[in-house]
């Protein structure tokens, strides 16, 4: 805006003052929070890296005190739980997906919506109680299997709506040409909507993944964590953020440097998950 | 991340409606709906497990359970005002710090920012999002923790210390401490809500009050009284999340039982109480006090988020947004 006319008056200065102030703090704000994230993550990579060894991938944890040993048992935990808390969660998501996208046109559909987003923001560790009651109670053991449950549960309504969003991009004109040449419309929802939005699914199931992955407190009372290697579901279970948790608040100088390293590693992985979400949405929505 | 949906379209078009019935689609409807269903039978099944859990300390203590000051359970007095006293202030204080920044973050990236720097900080935004909240604890313990304890706090409390406040010795852990992670932790939330709040405004206010010669922060000011309930949506969003909030918290509000006026005592909230106590709580009653904590966080997200819901909703017209990622 150029300022050529002299008659704006005394409240002119005063005006553009603020403007440009006001132009400062915006800038400023968007500043600092880019710097906490990196101040966060340098640090972060500072401590990490240096604890950072073969052995921390593949050796299972010394006992208090000693220094040494790995976290490869809570590596493969959170690898178990994930794939178990995936093989219930997308399943289950993608059909809830399909009927909110191809049949939800009434109210209920829309109370679904309301309820899928109610979930996706119930505290995770309210999530661990029902775990809890549901699974520990009956079964009279912590277990991996609870913590699986646990983070499917997490998962679900991330895979519903991002997989309902994708369904929903498929042009209507497809589901249209299948219908036209005779097809039922469940041969056409599998074969061609679900198919051409496979790859946004996928990456909404990425994007449910990188959320679960770092989820603590829903494992604290179902999977518990453990210092042996299981691979039993009916075990307790060690997990990356439990063990980062368990280590943190731990007097000794070494697990807090285990702590870090695996707070480095998960951080990273999920970064990692995070940006490959963003750059395989990228193509689409740009 | 672009986190609309388009408001809902009839399914099927004409053509749809016009062909033969199948059995199979039938059969694939009824299947689908299932599975759709079962969001709300898990969302009632969680309901009436916690209710059934906590049931003992419901029928026993009933309202009393709530504004009941003591926490005391081996004499099995449960009292849970400390945890929701302590939720409410550690909540209110990221709530202080965080609406501010974010919404002014929300501001430079819809019109200040050069076009070519709106995605990267954008997405820098969002990645804080993913970091964990055991990662942000951890942090919060060896880094954030000791500069409160050493830094921040000693000349706040020289010089304000008379205000009940700022009162106290400063232990690092306390009520500041979590205030200030959960103001990180929700930056993200209220900044991409306020962000599609405000791409929702119509382009011709804005447009308006420039015509008319306001300058950039007066059209803002404009287009803030049009956003105004959504971006009331966006902080109850946040709220939501740092009631919710639990690994960060526990590891540094200090995990004590008290009401204390001062910002910088150490206390106890509703979450994490949850989680230190739930693996020691060794009496059936114990354990149903800290499952009525769990129904108490339940309800009060619900209810949150339902505000929310309505609130964003009415702003951008049924599209339904702010969904953390």
């Amino acid at each position: 805006m150029s300022a050529t006319a002299p008659q704006y008056g005394r409240g002119y200065r005063w005006r553009i003052a603020l403007d440009a102030a006001a132009r400062l703090a915006t800038g400023a704000a968007a500043v600092l929070v880019i710097a906490i994230l990196v101040i966060i993550l340098a640090y972060m990579a500072y401590k990490g890296v240096g604890s950072l060894d073969v052995a921390f991938f593949t050796e299972l944890p010394k006992p208090a005190g000693e220094t040494g040993g790995g976290i490869v048992n809570a590596i493969a935990g959170s690898l178990i739980m994930l794939a178990l808390a995936m093989a219930i969660s997308v399943p289950v998501g993608i059909l809830a997906a399909i009927y909110l996208s191809e049949f939800g046109t009434g109210l209920f559909a829309q109370i679904l919506r309301f309820l899928t987003d109610v979930l996706a923001g119930i505290p995770s560790i309210v999530v661990g109680i029902f775990a809890y009651t549901l699974i520990v109670l009956p079964m009279r053991s912590f277990s991996g299997l609870a913590g699986g449950v646990a983070l499917a549960i997490i998962m679900l309504p991330v895979v519903v709506r991002t997989s309902e969003e994708t369904l929903r991009l498929v042009p209507q004109s497809l589901r249209d040409a299948g219908l036209a040449v005779g097809a039922p419309k469940w041969r056409v929802t599998i074969d061609v909507v679900l198919a051409s939005a496979a790859s946004g699914i996928a990456t909404g199931v990425l994007l449910a993944v990188s959320r679960a992955m770092g989820e603590t407190a829903p494992l604290l009372f179902t999977a518990l964590g453990s210092t042996l290697w299981t691979t039993s579901l009916h075990k307790p279970m060690a997990s990356i953020p439990a063990q980062i948790y368990s280590y943190s608040i731990s007097p000794y100088d070494d697990w807090h440097r285990k702590a870090w390293a695996a707070a480095f590693t998960l951080v990273l992985l999920i970064l990692a998950l995070n940006l490959a979400v963003r750059y395989l949405t990228r193509s689409r929505h740009a | 991340m672009d986190t609309t949906v388009p408001s809902p379209q009839p399914s099927a078009s004409l053509i749809g409606r016009l062909r033969p019935a199948h059995a199979g689609d039938f059969v694939f409807h009824a299947v689908t709906f299932v599975f759709a269903f079962s969001v709300l039978v898990l969302i009632a099944l969680m309901l009436f497990e916690m209710l059934r859990g906590s049931w003992l300390t419901i029928s026993r203590y009933g309202l009393a359970f709530v504004y009941g000051t003591d926490w005391n359970p081996p004499v099995e007095r449960f009292g849970a005002l400390p945890f929701v006293y302590g939720t409410i202030v550690s909540s209110g204080v990221a709530l202080v710090v965080a609406v501010p920044i974010s919404i002014a973050v929300a501001l430079f990236v819809t019109y200040q920012a050069p076009m070519a720097l709106r995605r990267p900080v954008i997405s820098v935004v969002e990645l804080l999002a993913a970091i964990p909240s055991v990662a942000f604890g951890l942090w919060g313990i060896f880094v954030l923790v000791p500069f409160m304890r050493d830094t921040v706090a000693p000349p706040f409390i020289s010089a304000l210390g008379w205000m009940p406040l700022f009162e106290g010795p400063s232990y690092g852990v306390g009520m500041l401490t979590s205030g200030l992670i959960l103001a990180i932790m929700i930056t993200p939330i209220v900044t991409a809500v306020s962000r599609d709040v405000l791409a929702a405004v119509p382009q011709h206010q804005r447009d308006g009050a420039l015509a008319l010669g306001a300058t950039q922060w007066e059209a803002v000011r404009v287009v803030f009284q049009y956003a105004l309930p959504g971006i009331t949506g966006a902080i109850i969003l946040g709220l939501a999340r740092a009631v919710g909030e639990t690994m960060a918290v526990t590891m540094v509000i200090g995990n004590r039982a008290d009401i204390n006026a001062s910002l910088f005592a150490p206390g106890y909230s509703m979450a994490s109480v949850i989680a230190n106590e739930f693996p020691e709580a060794n009496s059936k009653l114990y354990m149903s006090a800290l499952i009525e904590v769990g129904v108490l966080l339940f309800l009060v997200s619900f209810g949150v988020r339902a505000l929310a819901q309505l609130l964003v909703w009415r702003a951008t017209r049924g599209r339904s947004i702010g969904r953390e990622g």
